[in-house]
């Protein structure tokens, strides 16, 4: 069932903004050429992770083959590359494109495109894809096919004469996405008896088969038994089963250019299996590796804390677990007085940053504290020495910096004219520097270059509530820059609170330290002792809140038979206080540290 | 042995107060003769237990005991001078509601023994008493208090405040009105919601709101500044009294005393050497009559506490009462050091808040800032 012609082989990615239907419409196209019996249909068959269904996005790469009898009464093989569809996987987003030589553009014909789709059809063009555009959703009343049509013109630079126009829900036109797909999609090209060369496009952890590759052959061949090397770290294992994703796992006998498929070898962990890497015969290897391999990188950091403590020892082996199938996650052991011991989690993003947490709680019923997260700072000491700063609580006395850089992006926001005003203003406030604004239509886009720090701190949640949630946005890095940039320390009842530190430009300073002791104020029920909360600079405080005193709490009546009750009351109040951490005399329950630190993030 | 104080729980209302949590119940038809049989037997048995001892207090609670035949309230008492001797002062309390037909019984009662009536008065409004679901009018309420004045020589009433939409000015004429009626002593309770009661329900519902801290704690100033006009002393968290009129029989509670309880649902502490030991009974009235007519007793749960638990009691009790707690009294009272009770860093910074103090006798009390923030201090200042 392999070694297909190359010139019946499509390899195709589809290009949508969440909710324009790309699910769906792979879910059709599996349906319309019979992959899947109607029986084992689920709603979006593709997204297999409990989450990824849930939110719709897609987190693994994943491929399936369809086979296609075309109008010109030949058999091809499709295969549909589903892609991570967040800009936090930009990079693992560019190796799953790399993998084919098309791409459907899916447009909602109501909505346009969006700042998201924007940016991959970029990629895929920049991947040297052939593309088609897709009008999805032409059912709907609000449907504007031929607005949508020149705005693909206008914003994307495609000929949209022939989009085809689809509804994926209601299956309409199934036939022409699959004709078009045949007929203006480029087959791949490669040499089969070349070298091996494969691209490891993603790859998963199976309790059963170990790590699962995904992968892309360039030249050569994949074959059961062959001794495989990883090109980037020289690790060699040896396949134990090829096969493609119908999309259940089928065995074949070897994969041969242009196929997708998946290899198992006795691999243990995803941390051995780089996205992007080539994979190539050890005996035969190939002379250079296939372009654009790099390293992922976690650009932004935050403390994952147990709100129990005794979930640690749960946390670090659920941590270990979750990196068998994610290398793009790191964490290291961290202390903090506020919150115990937990772990400094490295993210490639927000999105995914929010995905480990949820999949800690959900898949392995964690309760957590997250720390407001912090992007990495470039340090250079007085004394020349450079450090890397995942940690505001690690930041060097102020008196050895010379200066700080920190991450700048570069952010393509699309948002209806009425509410440019809102988001340029937005943009400014963070610091933001206007690259580009142009028009499309009623729509502006802005293309500013932004400083990390300010989008971790609740910027999608501010664009969104200015934009009334019309705004879409995208970025990708652009460099580190000096900036000045102080951490600000809160302290409660005079003494730091390690976990709430953060690093701030100088002039939002005042502003955020501000807000995080108003909002401490409201979150800490009052108690015993009145409560001190500042914020400071060094040593200097530019804001301060203070919690009064409870003023009354005591039972009215207490006779002979109530002394056992009070005692058990008064035992479960100081089991309780376990669940508080303690600032001198003070007690903080959690949950304000947990309601503090969820407002930043 | 410890001098003892003695309880005895008739738990049998005519009606179920919106805001009461206590064990009463309310059955058209009691079997008197058979009750004051089964309390006699409880009396009977514990007295076995705890040996021949000085007792300082009997207290008729319920429920209403003052529904209970005087005739029994007679039998126990002259039972428990039987089978104790009796301090010389002893105090013989029973709670009482002040309706006509309770107001009728007191003389008999007093002929039964009784020297202390404690009457259940709540308010001298007629909304209020309405609202709290009382049966009786702030008329028959003052008649049986002439009426009780007239016959024991300690008197106390009871009465609630913060009450829903209650204004300070109100309240301070209301109290001053009760204070005026010459008791020397008054219970004077915030009104409370308690789990499981009528009043637990509407309120979740949102049916009525309570005063919040910072006004409950207002409401507290102004009653002990109308009460010392009187010269009553909050000598308890919610009670005053002349000097000498404080309650023993609470007081046996609050400095960690021995104490029996009878009657269903009743509880007790009694120490035997190094021991203390805690027991509880069947609530339910006829359950309880079973088994004490089966086993001579309805003790449902007997345990020694530990000496940790006895601190924490000894503590929680004391640090209600104005004159604060002897530390040589607590270290006896529950075998455990006195220090090895309390944290001393919390301790350290009560002190320096002003919300305990230092007696110059040596013993240690919660301020009056404190006492209004105790259920907070407790579980900061104990270990």
């Amino acid at each position: 069932m392999t070694d297909t012609p190359l010139s019946q082989i499509r390899n195709f990615a589809i290009i949508a903004h969440i909710d324009h239907g790309k699910s769906t419409l792979a879910d059709r196209l599996i349906q319309a050429t019979g992959t899947v019996a109607a029986r084992d249909m689920k709603e979006q068959l593709l997204d297999n992770m409990e989450l990824e269904r849930e939110r719709g996005i897609t987190i693994k790469a994943q491929t399936v083959r369809l086979n296609y009898r075309a109008k010109d009464g030949r058999d091809y093989v499709f295969n549909l590359m589903d892609t991570p569809g967040h800009v936090d996987f930009a990079y693992e987003v560019s190796r799953s494109l790399a993998a084919c030589e098309g791409s459907l553009l899916v447009v909602d014909a109501s909505q346009g495109v969006e700042a998201q789709t924007l940016a991959n059809v970029y990629q895929a063009i920049e991947a040297g894809h052939e593309i088609v555009p897709v009008l999805n959703k032409i059912d709907l009343p609000a449907a504007e096919p031929d607005r949508v049509k020149q705005q693909i013109e206008d914003v994307v630079g495609l000929d949209a004469t022939d989009a085809v126009e689809i509804s994926a829900k209601t299956g309409l036109n199934i036939e022409g996405v699959l004709e078009a797909i045949a007929t203006r999609l480029p087959p791949p090209t490669g040499n089969p008896d070349g070298a091996l060369k494969a691209l490891l496009v993603d790859s998963w952890y199976d309790p059963y088969l170990g790590v699962v590759v995904l992968v892309r052959v360039k030249d050569g061949h994949l074959r059961k038994g062959q001794r495989i090397r990883m090109m980037s770290n020289g690790s060699v294992h040896t396949i134990e089963q090829v096969g493609v994703f119908t999309p259940k796992m089928v065995p074949a006998a070897s994969l041969g250019p242009g196929e997708m498929g998946f290899v198992t070898a006795a691999i243990k962990t995803v941390a051995d299996t780089n996205v992007g890497d080539t994979i190539t015969d050890d005996r035969a290897p190939a002379r250079e590796a296939l372009p654009g391999f790099k390293p992922s990188i976690p650009v932004v950091w935050c403390g994952l804390y147990p709100v129990d403590a005794d979930d640690f020892e749960k946390l670090r082996e659920s941590l270990a677990k979750l990196r068998l199938n994610d290398a793009s996650f790191h964490y290291e052991p961290e202390t903090s007085a506020a919150l115990g011991f937990g772990y400094r989690c490295g993210f490639l993003g927000l999105l995914h940053l929010e995905i480990i947490q949820e999949r800690l709680s959900r898949e392995f019923d964690l309760d957590l504290i997250a720390t407001a997260p912090s992007v990495v700072y470039k340090i250079r000491k007085t004394n020349g020495e450079e450090i890397e700063l995942h940690n505001p609580a690690d930041m060097p006395d102020g008196s050895v910096i010379d200066s700080i850089q920190e991450p700048w992006i570069k952010a393509t926001i699309l948002v209806p004219d009425d509410y440019l005003g809102a988001v340029l203003t937005l943009c400014n406030d963070r610091r933001g520097q206007q690259v580009e604004l142009t028009y499309v239509g009623n729509r502006a886009m802005a293309v500013y270059r932004l400083p990390l720090n300010e989008v971790v701190f609740d910027f999608y949640d501010r664009l969104k509530s200015v934009s009334r949630g019309y705004a879409s946005f995208d970025y990708q890095m652009d460099g580190y820059e000096e900036g000045d940039l102080v951490k600000i320390s809160i302290l409660v009842n005079a003494e730091p609170v390690d976990a709430l530190s953060f690093m701030a430009h100088r002039s939002a300073a005042d502003r955020r330290g501000r807000q995080i002791c108003e909002k401490l104020k409201e979150l800490i029920p009052r108690q015993l002792f009145k409560i001190p909360i500042q914020a400071a600079i060094g040593g200097r405080v530019i804001a301060r809140e203070t919690i009064s005193a409870l003023s009354k709490d005591v039972t009215a009546k207490c006779y002979g038979g109530d002394i056992t009750r009070k005692r058990k009351l008064l035992e479960k109040q100081k089991e309780g206080k376990k669940r508080m951490r303690q600032f001198g005399k003070v007690e903080i329950p959690q949950s304000a540290f947990i309601a503090a630190l969820k407002m930043d993030a | 042995m410890e001098p003892l104080a003695l309880y005895i729980h008739w738990p049998f209302c005519a009606a179920k107060c919106p805001y009461c949590d206590f064990n009463s119940h309310v059955r058209e038809r009691v079997d008197q003769a058979r009750f004051r049989a089964a309390l006699r037997r409880e009396l009977a048995f514990e007295a076995e237990r705890s040996g021949r001892r000085t007792l300082v207090s009997i207290f008729f609670g319920g429920g209403t005991p003052s529904l209970m035949d005087p005739a029994t309230a007679a039998a126990l008492i002259a039972d428990a001078r039987a089978l104790f001797d009796a301090a010389p002062d002893i105090e013989i309390t029973l709670e009482a509601n002040p309706t006509s037909v309770e107001a009728a019984t007191l003389g008999a009662f007093r002929d039964a023994g009784v020297n202390r009536a404690s009457l259940g008065v709540q308010s001298l409004r007629e909304a209020p008493l309405r609202f709290l679901g009382r049966r009786h009018d702030a008329a028959q309420a003052i008649a049986a208090l002439e009426i009780a004045r007239g016959l024991f020589p300690r008197l106390s009433f009871d009465l609630i405040y913060a009450r829903p939409g209650q204004q300070e000015a109100d309240w301070r004429a209301e109290l001053r009105e009760a204070l005026a009626l010459a008791a020397d002593h008054l219970s004077l309770y915030q009104l409370t919601i308690e789990p499981g009661t009528r009043f637990a329900t509407e309120y979740a519902r949102g049916a009525f709101a309570l005063p919040d801290g910072d006004d409950a704690a207002r409401l507290y100033a102004a009653t002990a500044e109308e009460a010392a006009r009187f010269g009553l002393a909050p000598y308890e968290v919610s009670n005053y009294a002349k000097p000498g009129a404080e309650s023993r029989h609470n007081l046996q509670y609050w400095r960690y005393g021995d104490y029996l309880g009878i009657g269903p649902g009743a509880h007790g502490r009694l120490s035997f050497g190094d021991t203390l030991r805690a027991t509880r009974r069947h609530r339910a009235p006829e359950e309880w009559l079973a088994r004490v007519e089966r086993d001579g007793h309805a003790i449902t749960g007997e345990e020694a506490l530990s000496p940790a638990d006895r601190a924490r009691e000894a503590l929680l009790m004391g640090l209600r009462l104005a004159e604060g707690i002897d530390p040589a009294r607590i270290a006896a009272r529950s075998v455990l050091p006195f220090e090895a009770a309390v944290d001393p860093a919390m301790l350290a910074a009560c002190l320096e808040e002003g919300y305990v103090e230092w007696t110059p006798a040596g013993r240690l009390r919660a301020t009056d800032e404190g006492r209004l923030r105790l259920d907070a201090l407790l579980p900061a200042l104990l270990r």
